[in-house]
Parts: structure tokens; sequence; C-alpha cells
């Protein structure tokens, strides 16, 4: 996206694109997916959000609907699903990557930070909380102790 | 077209479309709750075949919500189980692009930066607990998931091969180990 945006379209300036990543990726959402929402809004206002929208959408629901049927016709074999298996401990390292990388970046120098990442973790994963509730009560508290600390900060 | 059935995945996946805290993984935990223990669309086996099917299909992860929906309900499920994650925080976003446009303020983005870091630290490490719960293969899962965060981690390998190799790995072993 980067490439093709400032690069090669010079659609946004670096520092227009950076700016707008970071807010797609504070916000709630799938980054790709707000990425192109926000790019085509800026673009060509509503239009191009909802074209950025559906571009982002259609083509990987198209892929992903092939690959449901043909699950359902030999997901049910034993040798496919022991490849599978072997995939999701695989792919379990890779979410455990993204993960602890979120964790070190979130916790440095604030124990407050730490109390909330112990929180939803135990809520969710160990107590099997559901998960709205937990964050529509916990995300709120957590970013305004963020607000109120770069305040006094 | 079943619409009991598709208002069930619209309750059960709109909420989970603000939840969505640093992308698609934070929301696995919930998805494997639901969509096991709760309304038992899948067996934990399906849907630990389906994770790993999300994780290694082109398009984002996230794309879960879709091959869980396909089991419910066919294309139509598919398609409402991932409209119904993608569109609320794309609307969220849309009105967030129009405000921008006449009120830039740097302080609270940075606030909801780093106010939901750690709650989507949180849910992400939630997800992977709940993998581990389900995962099958016993010490062989073990080795193969700390032997590509190794190889993730410190020596930068790519994904898609460690993807493969786990597959292949347990493919092969599962033969003798796991007879059918």
């Amino acid at each position: 996206m980067y490439r093709e945006f400032v690069e090669i379209r010079s659609w946004f300036s670096e520092s227009e694109f950076l700016s707008s990543l970071a807010i797609c990726q504070a916000m709630p959402g799938v980054n790709v997916v707000n990425l192109a929402v926000w790019f085509g809004f800026r673009l060509r206002g509503t239009r191009g959000a909802i074209i950025g929208f559906c571009a982002m959408v259609f083509p990987a629901l198209a892929v992903i609907i092939p690959i449901s049927i043909a699950y359902g016709y030999w997901g049910g074999y034993p040798f496919v699903h022991h490849a599978l298996a072997g995939i999701a401990a695989a792919a379990l390292a890779l979410t455990l990557n993204m993960a602890s990388r979120v964790a070190t970046a979130a916790v440095r120098h604030d124990l407050i930070s730490l109390a909330v990442l112990v929180v939803v973790f135990a809520g969710i994963g160990l107590l099997r909380w559901s998960m709205f509730e937990l964050v529509i009560i916990v995300a709120p508290l957590s970013i305004g102790w963020a607000f109120y600390r770069q305040r006094t900060a | 077209m079943n619409w009991t059935l598709i208002l069930v995945l619209l309750r059960v996946f709109t909420p989970l479309s603000f939840v969505t805290i640093g992308g698609g993984a934070s929301i696995i935990a919930d998805l494997e709750r639901q969509s096991v223990s709760v309304h038992h669309w899948l067996t934990a086996g399906q849907f630990l075949d389906l994770f790993a099917i999300s994780r290694a299909a082109p398009g984002p992860g996230s794309l879960l919500v879709a091959l869980i929906g396909f089991r419910v309900d066919g294309i139509i499920g598919a398609l409402t189980a991932a409209l119904a994650v993608f569109v609320p925080t794309s609307l969220i976003l849309y009105v967030l692009a129009h405000v921008w446009r006449y009120y830039r303020d740097a302080t609270w983005q940075h606030a909801i930066e780093r106010g939901l870091a750690p709650v989507a630290a949180g849910l992400i490490l939630a997800g992977v607990y709940s993998i581990l719960r389900i995962a099958e293969g016993g010490v062989m899962a073990w080795i193969v998931a700390i032997a590509a965060f190794i190889a993730l981690r410190w020596l930068r390998a790519n994904p898609f091969a460690l993807l493969a190799l786990g597959g292949v790995i347990f493919a092969i072993v599962g033969i003798y180990w796991w007879p059918a």
C-alpha cells in the first residue's frame, strides 16, 4: 500500500500516510479494511470509502468460499485433519509472536497497562467471560488512563 | 434463506466487530467459545481446522468468521458473518474520516492507541490460550509451536514456510501415531 500510494502514485505524502496508518491501527477493525475505507474516503469521499471496502472484502471472500466448499468435501479425511492440526500448531506461533510484540510495547514502564492486559487475558482466556461486555468496560477506562497520563506527563 | 440463522449470526458476530482491536486475531478466543461451546456449530477439531485454514489462506486472518459462517449457513452464512464483522467498524472509521477533515486531535489518537494496546495484547493472548486448549498432537504440537516461534522471532523465517512445514510434519507423523 505504501509503495502504491506514496511512492508510485503520490496520492499521499509520507507523513500523511503514516498518521493515517496509526489511526487505522489504533481504531477497532481489521487493519487492511480500515486502511481501504480511510484512504478511499480521503481520495473520493463516500463513494471511495465504499469502493475501498468492497475491493478489500469481496475478493478475499471469493477466495475463502471455494476453500470452505473444499473443506466440506475433504475435511473429514484424517490426513487432512492431521495436516491442518500441524498448520494450526505453527500458526499458533505466528499469533503468539504478534501478541508478544503488542504486549511488550503496551506494558513498558506502566503497571496499570500490565494490569489491564492481565485482567483481559484472565477474564476471557481463563474465566471465559463474554468478550464484548468486558472490553466495553475495560477499554474506555484504559483509554482514559492513557489520556490522563499524557495530561500529567 | 433461513432468517433465524442469519439473525443468530448477526447477533453473535456484530458485537465482536467492535472488539477487533489491533486486528482480527483479538476475537479468536470468543469465536471459539461461541461457535464450539455456546452454539455447537463446530466441534473443537473443526474449529482448529478452520483456524489453520484462515492463517494459511490469502487475505486477512479475520476471514475465520467467514469460514465459520459458511459451516453454519453456506454462502449466505459466510457473507453474513463477514459483513457483520467488517461493516460496523468500517462505519465508525468512515465517520471518523469525516470528522478528521475539520478537527484533528493527535492527543486523543495517542490516548486511544496507548489505551487499547494492552487490551489488544490481552485479547490476542487469550486467543492463543483458547487454541492451545483445543490443540491436538500433544507433545508434537508443543514442539512445532515452540520451534516455529523461535524460528519466527530470532531467525526471521518465512511464516508460510513454517505453516507448510508444520502441516507436512503432522501429516507424516499422523499416519503412524493417530490411525483413523
